[in-house]
């Protein structure tokens, strides 16, 4: 675009913006980055799900056996089912809890200093390594943990809890251990844009404590709640770090499955799953976009 | 304010706060105090004698693979990767305040580049990388996947930043003659300074501690989160507490130095515009 000096040229040019041209400019780095690190890649994982492979390679030819394989496979159903089950059950610990931490910061708290300061506060851990965060469970969780050593101490139980570590319990925990803040960041965001005066005026026509957290605060935070339910699932039904750690080499799970299939060099099989679960997740986050409207969010 | 009576929910839901922020803290703090640990010490409590042998053992190349190389590698990824993720997102965020063709898109790209599992993006990328022949390696393929972790989050801090900002400033620099360049660098940038330490701050945190996109993506050479993640599974002393605790420090220097400077940021404007 050409200097214009002209008042009237000025002024056409900031009510039109940039060329289309120059927001590309902007733009287009970050698009070939995920071009080429994102869509690409989950095309080719597409593209491999349907190729032939023996016990060193990957053959370039057209099967459909991958699927075949996994979808006649009873433990594929069992594992899928597993991984489901873990994130419906992480997702109802996480809503919950991530809802009342949400409205005690928003609405609770009253200085903005200090909602900044507790909501910093909670999501600090989230910078550091998940891993370290899963495996600093296992001094509170073993047999011979803190949280055993207390029981038998106070004569609650008599024979060491086993179920505390390398169990279902453990691998939920650390889910929500690692990924309520995912939870809260939306849900909080959302009830700082609920307006006040709505809320006096539901406690003015006679609405209590519970009639305003059902009738106007839920409501209002349905977009944030929706958001982090995505998250929340999304982050489970991916994961293997924490059920390979909290299920000490015992328990399933689609990562897991996927995981034992690269390193005995099954590509297309370990891809063929990645497809159906990937189909699942995009499943479940449709549904959840068709109640809500992320966009409203920004 | 504050003269209303504070109810029972307050109070009920601080206790809950309260509990919520031990349950976050707690396990940390306990393999912190665990990794002072007595020679003959072991994974839990009680605590046999106090000392830093764990940490002497850490840095003796006892490990299973080189742990000074993976650290080193490490750094140098998160630095990369928190330059690269301050420049795209800038960037983008810039021309999202704008309608373009593709925007909805795009934009849609960058929320799937969030949702769509580590796992499957790091695989996606090794096969990709050795079909088309190319070694994948931590400077390659591992910077590329974590990108698509950490730009999402550059994107949504600059949306969130550009929500509070007042464009008059921008158009009176154009009024007054300044070009693109010279109003981007002289009055955008200086107001979006916190914003951008804080886009700093999570490329830089999220590269360094990246497991599962960095799993299929980083070749040959380990990244630290690769050998903590094998250590897990073969080390049986309180040496991998003692990694937890420094790992763990550094990161919470890091948070705490970009936090300390986006309020300085602040407040220096603050000051400044009065």
């Amino acid at each position: 675009m050409s200097v214009t000096t002209t008042s009237s040229g000025r002024l056409k040019r900031r009510t039109e913006g940039a060329s289309p041209l120059g927001s590309w400019l902007l733009a287009g780095p970050m698009t070939l980055v995920l071009a080429i690190f994102l869509v690409i890649p989950i095309l080719m994982l597409i593209v491999v799900s349907f190729l032939d492979y023996n016990s060193v390679q990957i053959l370039w030819s057209f099967v459909i056996q991958n699927y075949i394989d996994a979808l006649s496979s009873g433990t594929t159903y069992k594992t899928f089912a597993v991984t489901i089950e873990y994130a419906v059950i992480t997702w109802l610990i996480t809503v919950t809890v991530g809802f009342w931490i949400a409205y005690f910061l928003a609405f609770e708290v009253r200085s903005t200093t200090w909602q900044m300061a507790l909501f910093l506060l909670c999501s600090v851990p989230f910078l550091t390594s998940n891993i370290i965060r899963t495996i600093s469970w296992i001094p509170a969780l073993g047999r011979n943990g803190i949280v055993n050593t207390l029981l038998l101490h106070l004569h609650v139980i008599h024979q060491p809890l086993t179920f505390l570590l390398y169990s279902k319990f453990a691998i939920i925990l650390a889910f929500v251990h690692l990924d309520t803040l995912f939870m809260i960041t939306p849900i909080f965001n959302s009830m700082m844009r609920i307006d006040r005066t709505l809320i006096e005026a539901a406690r003015d026509n006679g609405a209590g404590f519970w009639r305003t957290i059902s009738n106007v605060i839920l409501p209002l935070s349905k977009s944030g709640i929706g958001i982090g339910t995505i998250f929340v699932i999304t982050l489970v039904m991916g994961d293997f770090v924490s059920v390979s750690i909290m299920g000490g080499g015992q328990s399933a799970s689609v990562g897991i499955m996927i995981q034992n299939e690269i390193s005995l060099l099954q590509y297309p099989a370990a891809a063929a799953n990645s497809v159906i679960l990937l189909a699942i997740v995009l499943i479940m986050v449709f549904l959840i976009l068709r109640v809500i409207d992320i966009r409203k969010e920004l | 304010m504050g003269s209303e009576r504070r109810g029972l929910s307050f109070y009920i839901l601080a206790v809950l706060f309260a509990v919520f922020v031990l349950f976050l803290y707690g396990p940390i703090a306990t393999i912190v105090v665990l990794s002072f640990q007595g020679p003959n010490g072991g994974l839990t409590f009680p605590m046999n004698g106090v000392s830093l042998h764990w940490f002497h053992a850490l840095f003796q190349q006892q490990m299973v693979g080189d742990f000074g190389g993976a650290v080193t590698r490490s750094l140098i990824l998160a630095l990369m990767v928190m330059v690269a993720n301050v420049v795209l997102a800038v960037a983008g965020g810039m021309a999202f305040r704008r309608r373009f063709r593709g925007a909805t898109l795009l934009f849609y790209l960058v929320i799937a580049s969030l949702i769509v599992p580590s796992l499957l993006v790091s695989l996606g990328i090794g096969l990709f990388f050795s079909q088309i022949g190319i070694d994948p390696a931590w400077y390659s393929s591992a910077f590329g996947a974590q990108l698509t972790w950490t730009l999402p989050f550059g994107l949504l801090i600059m949306f969130a930043v550009f929500n509070r900002f007042n464009k008059s400033w921008e158009e009176a620099a154009r009024d007054l003659g300044a070009g693109p360049w010279r109003s981007f660098f002289h009055v955008v940038l200086p107001i979006i300074l916190p914003g951008v330490v804080g886009i700093a701050l999570f490329g830089f945190s999220l590269s360094y501690d990246e497991f599962p996109r960095t799993m299929m993506t980083a070749g040959d050479s380990n990244t630290l989160p690769l050998e903590v993640f094998a250590m897990t599974a073969n080390v049986t002393t309180p040496v991998i507490y003692a990694l937890g605790t420094l790992t763990t420090a550094f990161s919470a220097i890091i948070i705490v130095g970009a936090l300390t400077t986006m309020a300085i940021l602040r407040k220096r404007r603050l000051a400044r515009a009065i």
